[in-house]
């Protein structure tokens, strides 16, 4: 009896020894130089080049150009009668913080009360998220996640400041081969003057008088600019060396760098009065202030154009606010933003529909705006809005290869991403979608 | 508060909350010049190939002539379409617009007592954008609070006329039905409620089965009272009317068609089941997110299936949710359609039916179909919309582009040979319409400010303008919710 067991033990340990060798045989790397060649490139750092050639080395664009020569040991793939893009920028979503968003156990994206600065969204991002490759396979290769950025998990509540964005590619084992930069903006969710709003407690409609509602509003701004004034306190502490029985607070010590104008603040806001509320406290509490939502951006353009502050524009497959607005009010605002000067990006404010992102930009198009910018407003512009342009949003020599191969115009509905590059890795294109598909393709013919 | 899209169809009946009826009034319906004819267009007739340079000509709403070369008729309106694409009238399958107040009577089970014919609101701002959306008709539901809900209408969207010339003249009417997390109520805990039955999906077939045993039952009753009637029997008492039985009566008979909300593989065998217990048919399966996954078996009972372009994760049953869905049931035989759920997403289900091209390869044909001949033949009214066909109402949407294309905009949409949507138009309107919203806010600030300045309690009623000063009825949607 004995021997049995001591042979089934020899037999596992052989076993076990077998399959990690194969394991450590299939760690072998991945080639780190790549040549896409007879492409048509759309750097969006210049003209298109015809015939061109991209070569990937080490992670980042080594050469790109018409006459480029491929290295020697380079892998290449020939791209003739493809076009080479940047991998589109979803600048504000909720990827790897929530995967069900009905199921609270799945949400990580809000915290509860109302200032939680020192929350970082990549703290919680899980590599492992099927949103992931779902929302890479339409050719997104790097997004912020943002936390408190709205969406049903929120359970309707939202903070007022929601803690710390992070900029991540769509791509890794671990958070730390995913990020691009941990902490790139400071969300705060402007206050506004609600006179309806519903109560989750007792699941139903509230009313109140608009004087009590905005009682309510400048209580909130007051307790903001407190808060901040803290801060700015605690910065100069910080700033001196701090007295010896300095107690640290880490929820202002994250704010240090926002009120020292370091980080910049994603300021949701949609209503054009709560948008003037909160430039105006931006402006007088000397804060780099980045725009979300902006639905009624276009009635404070000037206003914006004059501040330099970017919007990240939220879908435009959403319906205009009032019932008398014109039914295409939010489809012809990004050409009116554009006309006025004013920066903007387009963002998906969710991971089930980020794969929308081109739709809403090539919509855009449809109502006025000039393609080019449309492109620009889903790559370059949201890396240049966050910072984040050095690295990522145009195919140019030195930055980080994130890259994609289509089909055609990457705004199309119908355009297929062919090859997908994230850090200069080229990344499968499969996901729980294209599995579940393939399975019950093949499902043998049901007897009925 | 921010409610994104994903999470719209989980939370319909809440939204209801927010839905207030504001006062608006629709333009006055379109005229309707006897003869139109549409020419030089890309005309995708659906049923019969593409045309190009065609012409398209309308006599009293009808399509009267298809063609190349037909000359225009003495008297005839002409609409040049030269560059642009004419589609049949795109026909949602699953609509909450035009629904005055909520759209869940959500206190019981089975609700098949209460009716969307009684609380269409023809004055929904959101018939307006569907319509410019290319939308000329919506099979128009309750929610899915209910294992069994109310009682459907299909509607053609004729903005600017009352809400009883809303309805699609002689198309069946349906009853709404819902399986898995929503009518178990998973997401709508109210606190201190006691929960509902059902909360299982075992207790939702139970409901069904219940409360078709019932209405078996009850049509026994009906059918002895006409048969002792028919054989002379004077004394004959007739059974007590039940109203919630009496639809269900009518499935049974195969005067009302079941549309049920539906995700998961399982519930949608346990409705055929049931079904097939009673001897019924299901007419379409909704959302239907997982109908990949039973393809054949929907197939072979014959029903259809009414999807999503892209949505999912929204719920833990709509988490195998996948794009290629349409396109799976399609190529097992199953007639399938993409539809709205919500009014937003109506205005461009032209680019959601695309996107079935590049998930799964459906051809332009077919796609197309998935927005107007599929879900003609699903709310069986397929002889007279859904393609453009000689004889069929003239529901036409005219785009610039191919309307299978993110950067399609729909130019002008007619129904019954009407056009009821320009776009040209519409913006030549805006300026007059900003104009009379501001004459219309500062009259209401003046009364305001006159009423503040009453001191008797008692007076502050509005006073009677001179008959000059009366605003004139809006010719559109220009009355701001701020104004009235």
């Amino acid at each position: 009896m004995k021997s049995i067991i001591w042979m089934a033990r020899t037999v596992a340990m052989i076993l076990a020894t077998c399959c990690f060798c194969l394991n450590a045989s299939a760690q072998s790397q991945p080639p780190s130089t790549y040549a896409l060649t007879h492409a048509k490139i759309f750097t969006l750092a210049g003209a298109p080049i015809e015939d061109g050639t991209l070569v990937i080395k080490d992670g980042k664009i080594a050469a790109v150009g018409a006459n480029v020569e491929v290295p020697a040991g380079a892998q290449v793939i020939d791209a003739k009668g493809l076009q080479i893009y940047p991998g589109l920028f979803d600048p504000v979503t909720q990827m790897g913080l929530s995967e069900i968003s009905a199921v609270n156990a799945t949400v990580d994206s809000t915290e509860t009360g109302p200032y939680n600065p020192d929350v970082v969204a990549a703290t919680a991002v899980s590599p492992s998220s099927e949103h992931i490759p779902v929302t890479r396979a339409s050719g997104i290769t790097e997004v912020l996640t943002v936390p408190d950025s709205g969406g049903f998990d929120s359970g309707g509540a939202r903070g007022v400041i929601g803690g710390q964005a992070s900029a991540i590619h769509l791509s890794g084992w671990t958070i730390n081969d995913m990020l691009i930069k941990k902490s790139v903006a400071m969300v705060i969710s402007w206050p506004v003057i609600e006179t309806r709003t519903f109560d989750f407690a007792t699941f139903s409609r509230k009313e109140k008088p608009f004087t009590e509602a905005k009682q309510e509003y400048e209580k909130q701004v007051n307790e903001l600019t407190d808060y901040l004034e803290r801060a700015r306190h605690y910065a100069q502490a910080m700033g001196h060396g701090g007295p010896s029985d300095f107690h640290r607070d880490l929820k202002l010590e994250a704010l240090a760098p926002v009120v020292r104008g370091q980080l910049p603040v994603l300021v949701f806001a949609n209503r054009a009065r709560d948008i003037r509320n909160a430039v105006e406290f931006c402006d007088k509490q000397k804060l780099k202030m980045i725009l979300a939502g902006g639905e009624e951006a276009y009635k404070v353009k000037d206003l914006l154009r004059s501040k330099g502050i970017p919007v990240i524009l939220r879908p435009m497959l959403s319906l205009p606010m009032d019932e008398d607005d014109a039914y295409d009010r939010l489809l012809s605002q990004p050409a009116e933003l554009a006309a006025a000067g004013v920066k903007f990006a387009f963002g998906s404010f969710d991971n089930s529909f980020a794969r929308r992102l081109g739709q809403q930009a090539a919509n855009a198009v449809a109502y006025g705006l000039p393609y080019d910018e449309a492109l620009k407003a889903v790559t370059v512009y949201p890396a240049e809005i966050f910072g984040v342009a050095d690295q990522v949003g145009t195919l140019q020599t030195g930055k980080v290869a994130n890259i994609i191969v289509t089909n055609g115009d990457p705004l199309e509905l119908t355009t297929e991403v062919k090859f997908l590059f994230i850090k200069g890795q080229r990344t499968p294109l499969d996901n729980r979608h294209q599995r579940l598909y393939e399975k019950y393709l093949n499902r043998p013919k049901a007897a009925n | 508060m921010q409610i994104e899209k994903r999470s719209r169809a989980a939370v319909v009946c809440l939204l209801c909350y927010f839905a207030l009826p504001f006062l608006t009034r629709a333009a006055n319906p379109p005229d309707a010049p006897p003869v139109i004819l549409i020419q030089n267009a890309t005309i995708l007739t659906v049923s019969h190939g593409t045309i190009e340079h065609g012409s398209i000509l309308i006599k009293d709403g009808k399509i009267a002539e298809v063609g190349t070369s037909i000359k225009a008729p003495k008297d005839a309106q002409v609409l040049d379409a030269a560059g642009q694409f004419v589609i049949p009238g795109i026909i949602d399958c699953h609509s909450h617009i035009a629904v005055d107040g909520s759209v869940n009577e959500g206190s019981v089970s089975v609700s098949s007592i209460v009716n969307i014919a009684d609380v269409l609101n023809p004055d929904d701002i959101d018939i307006y954008r569907d319509l410019a959306g290319g939308v000329t008709v919506a099979n128009v539901l309750h929610g899915s609070a209910n294992s069994i809900g109310g009682q459907t209408v299909v509607i053609k969207l004729r903005w600017g006329l009352p809400a009883s010339k809303l309805p699609f003249e002689g198309a069946v009417p349906g009853i709404k039905f819902a399986l898995g997390e929503n009518p178990k109520r998973s997401n709508f805990s109210i606190p201190g409620s006691t929960p509902r039955y059902p909360a299982t999906r075992m207790g939702v077939e139970e409901t069904i089965r219940t409360a078709f045993a019932e209405a078996r039952d009850y049509k026994k009753t009906w059918d002895d009272y006409d048969k002792r009637m028919a054989g002379g029997d004077k004394k004959a008492i007739p059974p007590r009317r039940d109203l919630r039985l009496d639809p269900l009566v009518e499935v049974l008979e195969g005067k009302r068609y079941v549309h049920s909300h539906c995700y998961r593989e399982d519930e949608i065998l346990m409705l055929l089941r049931v079904a097939k217990e009673f001897g019924f048919k299901v007419r379409t399966f909704q959302h239907v997110l997982e109908g990949y996954k039973v393809a054949d078996e929907i197939a072979a009972a014959g029903t259809g299936a009414s999807t999503f372009s892209d949505w999912w994760a929204y719920k833990v049953e709509a988490y195998d949710a996948i794009p290629y869905n349409a396109a799976i049931m399609t190529r097992r035989g199953v007639i399938v359609s993409i539809n709205s759920d919500d009014a937003e997403e109506a205005t461009h289900l032209n680019q959601e039916a695309a996107k079935t091209m590049k998930y799964g390869g459906l051809t332009h044909d077919e796609a197309l179909k998935l927005v107007t001949l599929n879900p003609a033949i699903q709310l069986g009214i397929d002889k007279r919309v859904g393609s453009i066909d000689v004889g069929k109402d003239a529901d036409l949407v005219i785009y610039n582009h191919d309307p299978l294309s993110a950067y399609a905009v729909v130019q002008e949409t007619l129904i019954d040979g009407r056009v009821y949507f320009d776009r040209k138009r519409d913006i030549s309107e805006r300026d007059a319409r900003e104009k009379e919203k501001k004459v219309l806010m500062e009259k209401e600030k003046k009364a305001e400010e006159k009423k503040s300045g009453d001191k008797k309690p008692g007076e502050g009623k509005p006073v009677a303008g001179k008959p000059e000063d009366k605003p004139k009825p809006p010719q559109s949607n220009a009355v701001s919710r701020g104004a009235l």
